[in-house]
């Protein structure tokens, strides 16, 4: 049974906020290492690009995007908490944050070529 | 985790708003243009503006991902301690390191 | 007739099923003392005052941390069929409900959560306006009886075992807003080290399960901002 502070909104927020981070450091040494192809020309880092046609490389390319928005929607709402005299109505911040992230990833889809 | 950590960690948080708002104007822009990896390319060559957003970027980023990870390893793993911190820093070096390869990398394709 | 599933034992234990039979108004301290007086002595658990004063019968009813007296058993069932009680998570168990809350008073003094007279005796009674500020501050969190549900409730507390926790940095944060206290170089300290206030995540468990409606939560960001300032040189 999961426990009941799991099923809060708060902790839902700081677990996204948390997993989406973990996604992203993960990702980052790798579109780094990528990016740093185009040292070398053209050549090799079109050689890369064929593999991210893959529709599953497609797939995970937007995921982070998507963590990427949620990740900063979130950290924002921490933000605010700590250093806003903002009181926080946690269930409508913390679905916009969510709906914010998700609002990023829609329009990426609308204009994927 | 202790106030300095906390403020670099703050600190950073408020500096990537900026920067990662940015990157993702850019990349929703640059997907709804249909551009390919030349195209993008083609806008960064030689752009200095670009170049110091992105310098910024990786020194923010560089900073914000290791300390991040460090609260969940120690809160998540049993690895804590001294040992923890040399990985970590070693891992912000790498992300400094690899990042601005890759800023200059795309500043002169 | 209810069915409830009580832990018995320590750390290691089973949960044993009692049947109560149901009342209007019945509240879960009702069905933990009709099952220790008629049904089992062997039971352990606290409880005092009954009115949700003291705190004391803290425990977790169906995965939530809460006072047994003021929790009617309509209300802690909701969907569920069952009531499941267990001590609170994040202490000790001494036996069945009974939890060992040494630790949680511990971080109240590491925290530096008592007040701080000074070396000298003022020379008269302190003036404190009850609409200023800093008393508003400090009353918005002055409330807290110790019941230890904030604690059982944070996640970082179950993931940092050395956390000082939300209960001991809220009280610290009400003696940080008193004018008459002397001790906040110290405190600040405290709540600066390795295990203070810079653990929370804001899960915001401990604003959410509070039964006097206190917000810990923005009395750890309070003392985030107030020990970054002092840590920027800025005077406080």
């Amino acid at each position: 049974m999961m426990r009941a502070s799991h099923r809060q909104p708060g902790f839902v927020a700081a677990i996204l906020h948390r997993l989406s981070g973990i996604a992203l450091a993960v990702f980052l040494p790798l579109h780094f290492l990528a990016l740093g192809l185009a040292l070398n020309g053209a050549a090799p880092l079109d050689t890369f690009l064929a593999v991210t046609r893959h529709p599953l490389v497609k797939a995970v390319e937007w995921a982070l995007v998507v963590a990427l928005a949620l990740h900063m929607a979130l950290g924002l709402r921490v933000l605010a908490i700590e250093f806003l005299p903002w009181r926080d109505r946690t269930v409508a911040t913390v679905t916009t944050c969510i709906g914010a992230g998700f609002l990023v990833g829609l329009l990426l889809l609308l204009n994927r070529a | 985790m202790s106030p300095v950590l906390f403020l670099a960690q703050r600190l950073s948080a408020a500096v990537l708003a900026f920067a990662v708002t940015a990157h993702l104007a850019t990349i929703i822009y640059a997907a709804r243009a249909g551009m390919t990896a030349a195209d993008v390319l083609a806008r960064t060559h030689g752009n200095v503006a670009f170049f110091i957003l992105y310098v910024v970027f990786v020194a923010a980023v560089a900073v914000h991902a290791p300390i991040g990870l460090r609260n969940v390893l120690r809160e998540w793993t049993p690895w804590r301690g001294r040992s923890l911190d040399v990985a970590l820093a070693a891992f912000a070096l790498i992300l400094l390191a690899l990042g601005l390869r890759a800023t200059v990398a795309v500043f002169v394709a | 007739m209810l069915a409830v599933e009580v832990w018995r034992g320590g750390a290691s234990g089973r949960f044993q099923t009692f049947h109560v039979a149901r009342s209007a108004n019945q509240t879960v301290l009702d069905v933990v003392t009709n099952i220790q007086r008629e049904q089992d002595a062997t039971l352990a658990y606290r409880f005092a005052c009954r009115v949700g004063m003291c705190g004391s019968c803290a425990m977790t009813v169906n995965g939530r941390p809460r006072w047994t007296c003021r929790t009617r058993v309509a209300a802690a069932l909701g969907a569920d069929a069952t009531l499941r009680l267990e001590p609170l998570r994040n202490f000790p168990v001494v036996r069945d409900l009974a939890v060992d809350m040494r630790a949680f008073f511990e971080k109240w003094r590491a925290a530096k959560g008592q007040f701080e007279p000074g070396p000298e005796l003022p020379d008269d009674f302190a003036v404190v306006a009850p609409a200023s500020p800093q008393r508003q501050t400090a009353d918005a969190g002055i409330e807290c009886i110790g019941c230890g549900i904030c604690y059982a409730a944070c996640d970082v507390v179950a993931w940092e075992p050395d956390y000082l926790g939300p209960a001991a940095l809220n009280r610290a944060w009400t003696l940080v807003n008193d004018v008459r206290d002397r001790g906040n170089a110290a405190r600040l300290d405290a709540v600066s080290a390795g295990s203070g206030c810079h653990l929370c995540h804001t899960h915001m468990s401990c604003t959410t399960f509070c039964p006097k409606g206190l917000a810990p939560t923005y009395a750890i960001a309070g003392l985030k901002r107030t020990t970054l300032a002092r840590a920027l040189g800025k005077p406080r």
